[in-house]
């Protein structure tokens, strides 16, 4: 395989991973309002509070990768982004240290609430407007143009998708790491969101499929289509089960029955294989583009050397990373207890 | 856009980037060597069972938890911000400053991350042992990271190894970039600079106590070890900064003639200057009390030694001399107060009044900010002193800013600004709730709450602390 595509990859890989783990520590946070107890917005916090910052040095990885191999692309995407990245970072500064701060203070302990909810959501709508604008090709004089050029119904429209798909996210993880109340809601929650981020993947793909014709060749302009059609039927079968097994939770909570544990857990990795679908779906529409019909990998990439120095670090390190953050989770599996004694 | 916008906006980019990086460091600086305390303190308690360094490590955990957060959420800024506002900048280092920092986020990074979530909550989650080297994995981690940041600045102020390729920077051997002629100074007086630091926020808590007379054992032995720390760190760290010095010398001699200001292009037989107010209009410093041949000495070791000043090379290329000039002074003036406490802490106590000669108590707890502002201090003398390059003799920095417009950078400024004022002020008063509140005391380290799946250390120390109980109370 020719190295530049290894790092192209890469770069995915980093990126789903972020938008994986990240993706249910900011859903909590989107979650937030919907939750009205301080007992309750202890527990959904506590509930991440280990791995945020774990799941955050994803986004790191993610933008020295670009800047490593793909310097060009670095530095033409973040520049032409500006302000939906200072945005996302305020948002993440707001978000992070509540995390810190919430637990111990009392009279501003709403504020802090606020800002874990605020700042969550800032980021994840950030996120999701720059995957609209990315998508949709950024207008090639965006940096010296105004920043509203970014801003476009599409670009709207992802970011509210990507805030839905996030909150579904942390439904799931909160349906598999808590009981009770906050569980019930989380799978009531979640429901109503599967449907939300189904309609809106539809309507993505969609429009990516129709705004090109390159695209539209690469799904339908012959057999490959047949090898293209379990990603959108996987994805339906996920969304489908996701819904069903979100339903019983609830109904066994109506019930006063015991949750069986498939139930709670499978809902999590049902929400994240949706995740991994779509962003196959999306990888196949635009690869191989760093900024569709602008510039590609081959385009963006560094010389040689520099991708030959990293190659070692990243094959040994990334498994490593991947084997003690597992162990890790592993550590603090099961129920999040309220009890539980913190540093 | 037209020229004056465009250098508008430039000046701006650059603004926030000092802004930002100056905020990023405080946090660092404390965190790094307040790890390795923490770890050693776990260490000595597991070898020697003596509450008092639970006590120390439990207590010290709570800012460090709170340091370390700030600095992660400040230090995301950074790594975008090289593309957002110096975007021309990373297109041409990318090959070079892209892979170092890929490494420090796999070897340091996720390392840091994935065992602070351990250290923090896992008390009662893993065994003591295994706590012990989850505290370690995260001190070794800022020690790994602080060693790839230092070789990319380093880079920028001495580049060694590369080779100029259509106008971008390539690599020609990794050896030479990473251990560029600079960098093994740079890194040695950083991580000094880090473990004085924490030992100084340490001994300014610990007498502080002291002379409110609260937790007598615990601040004790926090004053203590943290003079003898002193005692070794702050003499070996002038001897460290004066090699740097010496480098400095060698390989960026306008930084040099700035931080010692120098005017003739060249001088022998050069005054140290203690005090003066370099003008770089007329190119002459007014108000010198000056120690004559000092400078020479030091730097060539000969008292007739010649130096190289900024008359050498244009106005131009000159950075802004006295903010050079007093950073550096303030870094030294700290320095020298920081060897005179260790000194001064060893003869008190070798008289034995060291707990209770109240001018040095208050001495030591005034120092507590001593080490950050030292740390400040020196980095505007590295960044500041290599203007107008931003890689030293080869990339100017007006050259490499991302053209936005001006008004754009002005909102993200803003931002910041607000954003960091507010956050520093709510850093501060929570690190001060948490020393007023003071150490966890023994007893309540006793009860501490056991968990579901309380494997190792809160019970093992819950029952060691009873069965001590049971034996004194038997004797």
């Amino acid at each position: 395989m020719d190295i530049s595509l290894f790092y192209f990859l890469l770069l995915g890989f980093a990126i789903l991973m972020y938008v994986l783990l990240d993706g249910f520590d900011l859903g909590i946070g989107i979650l937030y309002p919907w939750f009205n107890s301080d007992a309750e917005h202890d527990h959904l916090m506590r509930s991440i509070s280990h791995v945020w910052d774990g799941n955050e040095t994803w986004l790191v990885f993610g933008g020295v990768i670009l800047f490593g191999a793909f310097p060009t692309a670095y530095a033409q995407l973040l520049s032409t982004l500006y302000l939906p990245i200072m945005l996302m970072l305020i948002g993440l500064i707001f978000r992070g240290v509540a995390f810190e701060y919430r637990f111990k203070s009392h009279s501003s302990k709403i504020w802090w609430s606020r800002a874990f909810a605020i700042g969550s959501t800032l980021a994840a709508f950030c996120q999701g407007l720059m995957l609209g604008a990315v998508v949709q090709g950024v207008p090639s004089d965006a940096i010296q143009g105004s920043s509203l050029q970014l801003v476009t119904p599409f670009s709207l429209f992802t970011a509210v998708a990507v805030v839905a798909g996030y909150a579904l996210l942390g439904c799931a993880y909160l349906v598999m790491k808590s009981r009770g109340d906050i569980q019930h809601k989380a799978a009531q929650r979640g429901r109503v969101l599967v449907w939300v981020v189904m309609l809106a993947m539809a309507l993505v793909s969609l429009f990516t499929v129709l705004s090109d014709d390159l695209i539209w060749q690469r799904w339908f302009g012959g057999w490959q289509t047949l090898w293209l059609l379990p990603l959108p039927l996987l994805a339906l079968a996920a969304a489908r089960l996701l819904y069903r097994d979100l339903g019983r939770v609830r109904k066994s909570h109506h019930n006063k029955e015991q949750v069986t544990e498939k139930h709670e857990d499978r809902p999590f990795w049902l929400a994240v294989s949706l995740f991994v679908l779509a962003f196959a779906g999306l990888l196949v529409s635009l690869f191989p583009y760093l900024l569709p019909r602008q510039l590609s990998y081959q385009q963006a990439v560094a010389p040689e050397h520099s991708l030959w120095f990293m190659l070692p670090g990243v094959l040994i390190f990334v498994p490593l990373i991947l084997a003690y953050t597992l162990w890790g989770y592993r550590i603090f599996a099961g129920k999040v207890e309220d009890f539980e004694e913190g540093y | 856009m037209d020229i004056d916008s465009a250098q508008l906006s430039a000046i701006l980019s650059r603004i926030q980037f000092a802004f930002t990086v100056s905020f990023h460091i405080i946090f660092p600086s404390i965190t790094i060597g307040l790890a390795t305390l923490i770890a050693v303190w776990e260490g000595l308690w597991l070898k020697t069972r003596n509450p008092v360094y639970l006590q120390l490590a439990k207590f010290w955990i709570k800012p460090f938890a709170i340091t370390f957060g700030m600095g992660v959420v400040s230090g995301i800024v950074l790594s975008y911000e090289f593309g957002t506002n110096f975007s021309k900048f990373s297109e041409l280092t990318g090959a070079v400053l892209g892979p170092l920092m890929a490494y420090e986020v796999l070897t340091a990074f996720f390392l840091e991350a994935g065992f602070l979530g351990v250290m923090l909550f896992g008390w009662q989650r893993v065994s003591e042992r295994m706590h012990f080297f989850a505290s370690c994995t995260v001190a070794v981690g800022t020690w790994i990271s602080a060693f790839w940041i230092i070789a990319a600045n380093s880079w920028m102020q001495t580049p060694a190894g590369h080779k100029i390729v259509n106008g971008r920077f390539e690599v020609e051997s990794w050896f030479a970039v990473i251990f560029n002629p600079s960098m093994p100074y740079r890194l040695s007086h950083m991580l000094l600079a880090t473990m004085l630091t924490a030992t100084f926020v340490v001994m300014a808590t610990s007498a502080w106590y002291l002379l409110k007379q609260q937790h007598q054992t615990f601040a004790r032995k926090g004053l203590s070890m943290t003079l003898w720390l002193a005692l070794v760190l702050a003499p070996l760290q002038a001897l460290v900064g004066d090699f740097h010095g010496l480098n400095v010398k060698e390989h960026q001699p306008v930084k040099l003639a700035a931080m010692e200001g120098i005017w003739p292009a060249r001088e022998a037989n050069v005054p140290y200057l203690l005090f003066a107010i370099p003008d770089p209009e007329q190119e002459k410093n007014h108000f010198e009390v000056k120690i004559p041949g000092l400078a020479s000495l030091l730097l060539t070791h000969d008292w007739q030694g010649e130096l190289q000043g900024l008359q050498s090379v244009p106005k131009a290329d000159r950075p802004n001399v006295p903010l050079v000039f007093f950073s550096f002074r303030l870094m030294v003036g700290l320095g020298l107060l920081m060897i005179f406490i260790a000194v001064a802490g060893l003869w008190l106590r070798k008289r034995g009044t060291l707990y209770q000669s109240r001018w040095f108590l208050r001495l030591c707890s005034v120092m507590a900010p001593s080490g950050v502002i030292a740390v400040l201090a020196g980095w505007y003398v590295v960044e500041v002193g290599r203007q107008p390059w931003l890689v030293q003799g080869l990339v100017r920095t007006m050259d490499v800013v991302s053209p936005l417009p001006a008004e754009r950078v002005t909102l993200s400024l803003s931002l910041f600004v607000l954003t960091y004022s507010l956050l520093f002020g709510v850093y501060l008063y929570f690190f001060r709730k948490l020393i007023k509140k003071g150490p966890p005391e023994l007893a309540d380290l006793q009860q501490l709450k056991v968990g579901v799946k309380a494997s190792g250390y809160a019970v093992a120390f819950t029952k060691n602390l009873a069965d001590e109980t049971q034996h004194k109370g038997a004797h």
